[in-house]
């Protein structure tokens, strides 16, 4: 539905989206990563036609956005960052006003903003005004205008941004049915919204795709990933690593933590994909030991998005 | 027909903008009270034994556009701009050229319906004697027209900036320049200095004063449409080259 191929945008002499290329089909949903300032905005607003690119081709459902607008803006549903909306307008009359630019007319309009505003959970404010609304509300209400014509293509720049935890997985849950019939793009700084709602996830740092993968393949992407964590009782430190070690499976071993005779140990693997033979190894080697826990870890995102973006920025606060 | 529909969907949403706030109140409001204290004050509307509006009337709308046109059409972009909304209106199917004739417009049927509210001077001049209703009319129009002129040179400001004061004092500017050029003792000045008398006509061409004039004499003249169709059609095609350079960054 969506593709995006060598897309770049400078502002001037800087160059704020660098080269990038991705596609997202129907049923997918993509989220967009980054540190602040990485060009995520940028290209969610190149996508939608409100920028043109500097160089590169954006197609949505086929149609060019530079070349053929209004089809291509037709299928989107757009949500800005920020989510501004008309202050002077009530609920109701702000999404007809969308409503009808969309080109849904009397009953097929009405329809369309009820059903926006029941999925919104709008009904009490229907009548208010914009400008009285909390961040919440007025949230919802620039969410309930993109997803009103049931467009095919959804892109959002941070959608939860300034919801409550209740809303937040509203939200989520909201985008990970929706992505079952379409395609859609969300940028997020909330790492575990990725795992709650991606079907493929993109790390951009400095206008440039660093990462592209489903969230498990980023994960797997972590130092931690495929390692087992141990935490024994009663044994020394020195003898946990030196057995653990001797794994055939093992890399290395590093103690996490000793104190008052609990140790706690991490064991890497030599490669990935063989997580379970490594537990089961750790495991066989600790009998005899008093065990408290042993886990198996997965690998998180934020080690991965620290690892790729990090050294990036401090390179250029040093600068 | 889709593009009138948007043109029309802008329009009204506008329209309800300016009478959702105190704005279209108070503007109407003194803009009444002006012409209405003007016209029979300073413009010695009984002194003058006459039945006609072409001087104690129509002769003050320059001066009172100067001022209250840009007030209008300050917000139309810059607060769009502060906003945000304009993301939001510009990712919509529809047209830049749309949005801005369609927020014109709407500005236009607001300024044209505060004029429609001076009706009581026309009353007025009919029951004291019989006046050239023709002449009221075409006064009427090229009053229109000149608040079009202005109106399109403050959409244009406005999309200059965020800022509505900076738009309001811009567009006071142009306005003023394209007022001055045609004001008597301002070409009589160019007279005296130059000595070049086609220099003075060329600078009076430019003015909506000199335009505005004939309009309210009662003379229907082409030219004088054109001129003030020109500008507000130059204005807004700058609006959207403007509004487009931005997004370009």
């Amino acid at each position: 539905m969506i593709k995006v191929e060598s897309l770049s945008k400078s502002f001037g002499p800087k160059l704020a989206v660098n080269d990038i290329s991705f596609t997202v089909e129907r049923g997918e949903v993509l989220g967009f990563l980054g540190p602040n300032g990485a060009g995520k905005s940028t290209t969610m607003r190149m996508i939608t036609g409100f920028i043109p690119p500097t160089a590169g081709q954006i197609t949505v459902g086929g149609f060019d956005i530079v070349n053929d607008p209004l089809p291509a803006k037709r299928l989107i549903g757009y949500l800005p960052e920020n989510a501004p909306a008309y202050t002077d307008m009530t609920v109701e009359g702000f999404l007809s006003f969308c409503a009808e630019l969309r080109g849904l007319r009397r009953d097929a309009r009405a329809k369309a903003v009820n059903n926006a505003v029941e999925m919104c959970f709008l009904e009490s404010v229907r009548y208010q005004s914009v400008d009285t609304l909390s961040k919440g509300y007025r949230h919802r209400t620039c969410f309930a205008q993109a997803i009103l014509h049931d467009p095919e293509v959804l892109v959002m720049d941070e959608p939860t941004d300034g919801l409550d935890p209740n809303q937040k997985h509203e939200v989520r849950a909201l985008i990970r049915r929706m992505g079952e019939q379409k395609a859609i793009i969300f940028s997020t700084h909330i790492l575990e919204e990725v795992e709650a709602a991606c079907s493929r996830a993109i790390i951009i740092d400095r206008g440039q795709i660093v990462a592209n993968g489903t969230p498990r393949e980023l994960m797997a992407k972590s130092e931690m990933a495929g390692t087992v964590l141990i935490v024994t009782r009663g044994v020394p430190g020195s003898q946990v690593v030196e057995r653990l070690s001797g794994l055939p499976n093992a890399r290395k071993t590093s103690i996490v933590t000793e104190e008052k005779g609990r140790v706690c140990a991490r064991v890497y693997p030599k490669s990935a994909g063989q997580n379970g033979e490594l537990a089961t190894q750790v495991f066989a080697a600790a009998s005899g030991w008093k065990v408290e826990e042993i886990r198996a870890d997965e690998g998180r995102l934020e080690d991965v998005f620290r690892a790729i973006t990090l050294p990036d920025t401090t390179k250029e606060t040093a600068k | 027909m889709n593009s009138c529909a948007n043109i029309k969907t802008i329009a009204k949403r506008e329209l309800c903008a300016y009478f959702g706030s105190p704005v279209a109140y108070v503007f109407i409001v003194i803009f009444l009270l002006l012409t209405g204290f003007f016209t029979f004050y300073f413009g010695g509307f009984f002194e003058r034994g006459q039945a006609s509006l072409g001087g104690p009337f129509f002769t003050w709308h320059p001066w009172f556009y100067l001022f209250l046109v840009p007030a209008v059409g300050m917000r139309l972009w810059a607060e769009e701009r502060r906003v945000g909304t304009l993301e939001l209106l510009l990712t919509m199917p529809v047209t830049a050229w749309q949005a801005i004739v369609g927020k014109f417009l709407a500005s236009w049927i607001f300024l044209a319906l505060a004029l429609l509210l001076t009706f009581p001077v026309i009353i007025t001049v009919n029951y004291l004697g019989s006046p050239d209703n023709g002449v009221i009319l075409t006064a009427y129009l090229g009053s229109l027209l000149m608040a079009g002129a202005y109106l399109a040179i403050s959409c244009m400001t406005s999309a200059m900036t965020r800022n509505q004061v900076v738009s309001f004092i811009v567009s006071v500017v142009i306005c003023l320049v394209l007022l001055l050029c045609g004001f008597a003792p301002v070409l009589k000045f160019v007279n005296e200095t130059m000595d070049k008398p086609w220099l003075a006509n060329l600078v009076a061409s430019f003015s909506v004063m000199t335009h505005y004039v004939s309009f309210s004499n009662g003379v229907l003249d082409s030219r004088d449409v054109i001129f003030f169709l020109s500008v507000i059609g130059f204005s807004l095609f700058t609006t959207g080259v403007i509004l487009r350079s931005h997004r370009s960054g």
